[in-house]
């Protein structure tokens, strides 16, 4: 069984670049000026991110070196202990809706710490793949037509949010 | 919300630091998180640049088109008042479509397209139809097929297998999804 996942993830990116590489060619697309045009939107990407994350590492850095974020932990881990979740994964599950560059800061954090192919490393990586900044989803999609009344959304999107980390957390906790 | 959250993290962190007297460790880590967002951002660089050029292909064939008439049912399904609407059904389409690639600079224009449409069948303008709450909460699930970011996280800190977190992300994304769209029809049936 492990084995059969681990070969689905490696064939992931392989037969997804092969297939559009393949249709690029049947659709007699000029690939590589395309791929040229996309790349260079990467670096507009991640240039734009580039200063969000000097600043957000500098502060999530802080909350860990200072003793300040094990502090808070050590407060709320006995009512987590109760329910059996890990307690390292806690500051990812809190910020993850909220703010997309502060969770990748957060997730870069609990992955140096307990280790990248650890299981809480891991966990905080399948819980970052598998969740969106939700708040700021909202927003966007709500701001556009210029609605005020948002009625269930937020609470609907956070059982979606809550379902996707402890799926993950679980997943992980079979898995490795 | 950063403008709240980022001095809120600097003061405590660094009034804490001056209480217990860790302001050692406190400053070297100012300075080696610099570091950490420069060697993330290398990282970054090489895979958002690699994953944009493809998804441009990706994006100028016909792909989204051709799987947007595989996902119709399930569209259908979804969105039971729009049934007799194929402008809004294929846009929909479209945008899960582009998520599930994870071309998102797709995906947002095409999921506010379909608010619009949307939004002008809505008799009251102020508040979200139920279509428009399913459409948002399935966008805030994100179903993705590869995790970049992820990924390119994961090969920053050196990982001996970045992707072999797919297929576990596969799981809890499709699990998110459905108990988001679950408790969407829920709040729809017992009205709120």
């Amino acid at each position: 069984m492990l084995k059969v996942i681990e070969f689905i993830s490696n064939v992931a990116i392989p037969f997804v670049i092969l297939i559009i590489v393949v249709y690029g060619l049947i659709e007699r697309i000029k690939i590589f000026d395309c791929f040229l045009d996309g790349a260079k939107e990467g670096i507009g990407i991640v240039y734009a991110v580039f200063p969000t994350l000097v600043g957000l590492f500098v502060a999530i850095g802080a909350l860990r070196s200072s003793g300040l974020l094990d502090f808070i932990i050590n407060l709320i881990s006995p009512v987590l202990k109760l329910v059996k979740f890990p307690t390292e994964i806690m500051p990812l599950a809190l910020i993850r809706p909220i703010s997309g560059s502060s969770s990748i800061a957060v997730a870069s954090d609990i992955m140096k710490i307990y280790g990248v192919d650890s299981r809480i490393g891991l966990m905080a990586a399948v819980i970052m793949g598998s969740t969106e900044t939700t708040l700021y989803t909202i927003a966007v999609y709500t701001s556009s037509v210029g609605i005020k009344n948002t009625r269930f959304i937020l609470w609907a999107s956070l059982v979606a949010d809550f379902v996707g980390i402890v799926t993950s957390v679980f997943v992980c906790k079979i898995m490795y | 919300m950063l403008n709240a959250m980022w001095p809120a993290f600097i003061i405590c962190s660094f009034s804490f630091a001056i209480f217990t007297g860790n302001l050692s460790e406190l400053n070297s880590s100012i300075f080696s998180s610099t570091k950490e967002a420069v060697s993330l951002s290398i990282t970054l660089l090489g895979t958002m640049c690699l994953w944009s050029g493809l998804m441009k292909i990706a994006s100028k064939t016909k792909i989204i088109e051709k799987l947007t008439h595989v996902l119709e049912p399930v569209i259908s399904y979804l969105f039971p008042q729009i049934d007799n609407d194929s402008e809004i059904k294929n846009t929909i389409a479209m945008n899960v479509v582009a998520n599930i690639l994870g071309l998102g600079n797709a995906a947002t224009p095409l999921g506010i397209k379909a608010m619009k449409l949307m939004q002008e069948k809505n008799i009251n303008k102020d508040v979200l139809t139920n279509s428009m709450a399913t459409l948002i909460v399935l966008n805030t699930a994100s179903i993705q097929i590869i995790p970049t970011t992820v990924i390119a996280i994961r090969s920053s800190f050196n990982s001996i297998n970045p992707t072999c977190v797919i297929f576990p992300i596969w799981i809890a994304t499709i699990f998110a999804a459905i108990a988001g769209i679950v408790a969407t029809k829920l709040f729809i049936k017992f009205g709120k």
